[in-house]
């Protein structure tokens, strides 16, 4: 067994850290930090965790050295504060954005000035399913973004075949409260956000940034137009991506690009069905798990190809993907502690 | 139950188990797309999509 840490751990990304490893078979958790909540049981911020665990919130400072540190919080802090984090662990995984981008000229539109741009170069980005041997080689990971993660899932084998128009690819992604953590706003009061379509970021999203970067990997520069919505659902993140294809397919082509694609990597399942009720992702079935659901419609009368996925945006999207990649760092199953199947009806 | 043959899905290119029992005019699922198929010939086996009623999604 291993000693892992959560900096930063009354937050929903982890909290839901905290739940999968503490059903991990290979770690022991040793302690989960809050500046807010010193001394209350885990419990306090975590109600589900109640009698599963006797943890209490440490003292950020209070930390001790483990094998393996996961940095969950706000966005900047992981940077602030890397002179005393990074003697804690010889492996870290941060999940916020600090360390995504390895490109300023990315980074600097969406985030501003980085603080610290020499220790961006120590991090890979920890989306297994875009390059899982550098997750296993890697010592410090940053996760992807929720709504990155969700997009790139679904975009990755039409634009690593060469297939999409590098410039006209169309994204609108709805997301659940959860995304907005767990800190309320004017925005997240109750009769402000029951029931609402609400188009939040209509253009500029910051995970466009990840996007693109990582997409250009695979051939010329790639521009994303994202546009993101928060719905009325607590976790989740769904996106139709709209690719204009550089040439016309048939389906059942295009079920060979994602079979061959996505043979081999355990978290993602194509769903595209013509019977049933649930024919493509929804993200309400996927609420606990690490999937990430992918499927597609083709456009009759145009070289649209319409790609459909969706995540639990606090596990594959956050908490998840970040065990996902502990597990490769560490050289275990890829799938430990990340079993789980999820519910229905949920 | 021993598979007779492997067939391709009309719609998706998933493989269809074809097993010794299934006769001609049967229905199969396909397990990638969902497909309802329908056993046209057995010899060679011809898979075609089975028609299904048309659904608005209540639009």
């Amino acid at each position: 067994m291993i000693r892992a840490s959560i900096l930063g751990g009354s937050g929903y990304g982890g909290g839901e850290l905290l739940r999968l490893l503490l059903g991990h078979p290979e770690v022991d958790v040793a302690q989960v930090s809050s500046r807010r909540l010193v001394g209350k049981p885990v419990g306090r911020a975590h109600p589900n965790l109640r009698g599963h665990t006797s943890l209490r919130f440490s003292d950020p400072g209070d930390l001790e050295p483990c094998d393996i540190l996961f940095l969950a919080l706000p966005h900047g802090q992981a940077s602030a504060g890397w002179d005393g984090i990074e003697g804690l662990a010889p492996r870290i995984i941060d999940l916020s954005a600090d360390f995504r981008l390895q490109d300023p000229e990315r980074y600097e539109p969406h985030y501003g000035s980085h603080p610290r741009p020499d220790v961006v170069g120590r991090f890979t980005y920890g989306l297994a399913e875009i390059d899982r041997e550098a997750v296993r080689r890697a010592t410090h990971v940053a996760t992807g973004g929720c709504n990155a993660t969700v997009t790139l899932l679904g975009l990755l084998p039409f634009f690593a075949a060469g297939l999409a128009d590098p410039n006209l690819t169309v994204v609108d992604v709805k997301v659940g409260s959860s995304e907005g953590g767990a800190e309320p706003n004017p925005g997240s009061h109750h009769p402000v956000r029951s029931g609402i379509v609400r188009p939040y970021a209509a253009t500029g999203h910051r995970h466009t940034a990840e996007i693109e970067s990582v997409l250009s990997r695979y051939g010329p520069p790639v521009r994303v137009h994202m546009s993101v919505s928060a719905v009325d659902m607590v976790r989740g993140a769904a996106a139709l991506s709209h690719v204009f294809l550089i040439e016309p397919m048939k389906a059942k082509e295009v079920w060979a690009v994602l079979r061959d694609h996505w043979d081999g990597h355990p978290f993602v399942r194509i769903v595209a069905e013509r019977a049933g009720t649930h024919r493509l992702p929804e993200p309400r079935l996927l609420a606990g798990t690490n999937f990430c659901d992918v499927g597609f419609e083709l456009d009759p009368f145009s070289n649209r190809l319409v790609v459909a996925s969706a995540i639990d945006n606090l596990v594959k999207g956050s908490a998840g993907q970040a065990v996902q990649a502990m597990n490769l760092m560490m050289g275990w199953e890829e799938t430990a502690g990340l079993g789980f199947v999820g519910l229905f009806p949920a | 139950m021993s598979v007779l043959t492997v067939a391709e899905c009309p719609v998706c290119g998933g493989d269809v188990e074809i097993t010794p029992d299934v006769i001609v005019g049967e229905l199969l699922d396909c397990d990638d797309c969902g497909s309802e198929i329908e056993v046209r010939t057995l010899t060679p086996v011809r898979l075609e999509v089975a028609p299904t009623p048309a659904e608005d999604w209540g639009e």
